[in-house]
């Protein structure tokens, strides 16, 4: 086993999570290299859909921007931004959104608009891009950032894109077609909805991280589920995917992508 | 009957202070070279639209030609932010910016009825959100047949849209190849249309299904080669990550931000003279 990095274990284990069928809607940076990890290993066949509107795309280097050249030119066709938005995402087509966030609170709900008072703000942060229609409308949501008190925090500024709302029936109370968030995948754990009142709790640990680190770096009281596993290590055919694909990006770009 | 110019003229006939304009391109054909023009012409008081204002309303926007700006996500792709824009909105520098701010598939899907003749769009949507608590233009709307709600939001209808294309004919028909983002729709819901190109050729050859824009839903197309940089035109230039990368530190300062609009923007004739200015400087 050779050694890695807690980035190279949140990718690797966010990338596991998509199955070879999903018709994936991917977000720029981190979720996009995931999926992209997925689909140069286990999952060859999963149909990647970019908001730019490249559908199945296949790119051997990861975009920068979410319209790269190099995602029209691999995708089995592309279509106006709208079209995605209407027919394939609205239309109830896609089985995953997978999502970066600023912020995520216990109920998998998204900031990615502003840090403070809206009118008045301490940090303004890019806004909603496509998020807040993916979080409502794809069969299901993962979210993958770094884990840190400042981004897992107990009280959002501002919800840009719904997870589980304030938990338990809220999310089918708004009416809201997709199952919402079904994991959040950190640098040293994942968590998973609870029954019941849908607040996230660690379900899984990455070798070598404390209960105390996750608890440090979580701004609400993290709880842990009754049976908690060990997140397998990043297998060497899997890091070796994952760093041929970084340094094709790096070698491309002359950056590393998706590492915003 | 879309007149084929040259971009300074299209920029000062077509485009007056107080407009509301989209200059649309999502990553790919970002007209760039138009919103150079409006700097050198001085326009104020612009309305921007633009689903990713991107380093195109950065530069508007520090150069004080914004008085408002529409817009889904904005930051520096694969960079961080667009200090300009934050800088307008958290400082009012150098004026202060009305912000009016939606989700992509909510302009996107207002572009659709900008260009359908429509009032308002509909879509399944912010349920949830606190997008509409902070803007009051979003609003809901009850389906007649099923009782659904529904969000409802106007409908984007620009006095001018300006897009970047690869290239057109000599009456002026354009073809777009590539990543179309909402450009045709954005500009089929505009008063007036302008479309820069990289080449005028003898027959546009477009393929079956391609999109074309005929010339006769058009304002005026000019012929600017390079135009979309640091954007790229697929089949021409790729994007320029380093000018994104570079824009960062230029951007962060107001001292350096104007600085570099005043060497390379006001400080040259037009877009070429700009790409020779930037090409000097590389060396």
């Amino acid at each position: 086993m050779s050694a890695y990095s807690t980035n190279e274990m949140m990718t690797v284990a966010a990338a596991r999570r998509l199955g070879n069928s999903d018709v994936t809607f991917v977000g720029i940076g981190l979720p996009s290299k995931a999926a992209n990890l997925a689909r140069l290993t286990h999952a060859p066949d999963v149909t990647l859909i970019y908001e730019s509107g490249p559908i199945g795309a296949k790119p051997s280097v990861l975009p920068l921007s979410i319209g790269d050249g190099e995602l029209a030119e691999t995708a089995d066709t592309v279509v106006p931004t709208g079209e995605i938005f209407r027919y394939w995402l609205q239309g109830g087509r896609i089985d995953v959104g997978f999502l970066g966030a600023a912020q995520v609170d216990k109920y998998g709900n998204i900031n990615t608009t502003v840090i403070g008072d809206y009118h008045n703000p301490k940090v303004r942060l890019p806004g909603a891009g496509g998020a807040p229609e993916i979080a409502g409308s794809a069969k299901r949501v993962f979210i993958i950032l770094k884990q840190g008190h400042r981004t897992f925090v107990d009280k959002l500024a501002f919800i840009t894109s719904v997870g589980h709302g304030e938990g338990g029936e809220h999310r089918q109370q708004l009416g809201l077609p997709g199952a919402g968030p079904v994991a959040i995948i950190t640098d040293l754990c994942i968590m998973e909805p609870e029954a019941g009142t849908k607040e996230f709790v660690v379900t899984s640990i990455h070798p070598g991280v404390s209960r105390e680190q996750i608890i440090a770096a979580t701004g609400w009281p993290i709880r842990f589920a009754e049976q908690v596993a060990e997140t397998q290590a990043p297998q060497k055919h899997e890091l070796e995917a994952l760093r041929a694909l970084e340094a094709r990006t790096a070698a491309a770009h002359g950056q590393a992508g998706g590492e915003e | 009957m879309a007149e084929i110019l040259s971009l300074g003229e299209a920029v000062s006939r077509f485009i007056h202070d107080g407009d509301s304009i989209a200059l649309e391109g999502f990553t790919h054909l970002i007209p760039t070279a138009a919103a150079h023009e409006l700097i050198r012409q001085g326009r104020r008081d612009l309305t921007l639209i633009r689903m990713t204002p991107d380093l195109v309303y950065d530069l508007l926007i520090g150069a004080g030609c914004a008085k408002k700006l529409v817009f889904s996500w904005g930051g520096n792709p694969g960079v961080g932010s667009l200090h300009r824009l934050r800088d307008a909105v958290e400082k009012g520098w150098p004026q202060p910016l009305e912000i009016e701010e939606h989700s992509h598939a909510d302009m996107a899907n207002a572009y659709v009825a900008g260009a359908s003749g429509l009032p308002f769009a509909v879509l399944r949507a912010y349920a949830g959100s606190d997008l509409p608590k902070v803007n009051p233009l979003i609003k809901s709307v009850t389906c007649p047949f099923t009782g659904e709600q529904l969000a409802a939001v106007p409908s984007v209808r620009p006095d001018v849209t300006v897009i970047h294309a690869q290239k057109a004919d000599r009456k002026g028909n354009v073809l777009i190849q590539g990543i179309l983002g909402v450009q045709k729709e954005a500009a089929l819901a505009a008063q007036r249309c302008i479309v820069t190109v990289e080449e005028i050729v003898d027959e546009l050859n477009a393929p079956m299904n391609a999109c074309v824009l005929p010339n006769w839903a058009l304002t005026a197309v000019c012929l600017v080669p390079g135009g979309a940089h640091p954007s790229y035109a697929h089949g021409y230039y790729e994007r320029d990550n380093r000018f994104y990368q570079a824009w960062d530190p230029i951007a962060r300062d107001r001292e350096s931000f104007n600085a570099w609009i005043d060497t390379y923007i006001r400080g040259t004739a037009d877009f070429a003279a700009y790409q020779a200015k930037l090409q000097e400087a590389k060396q």
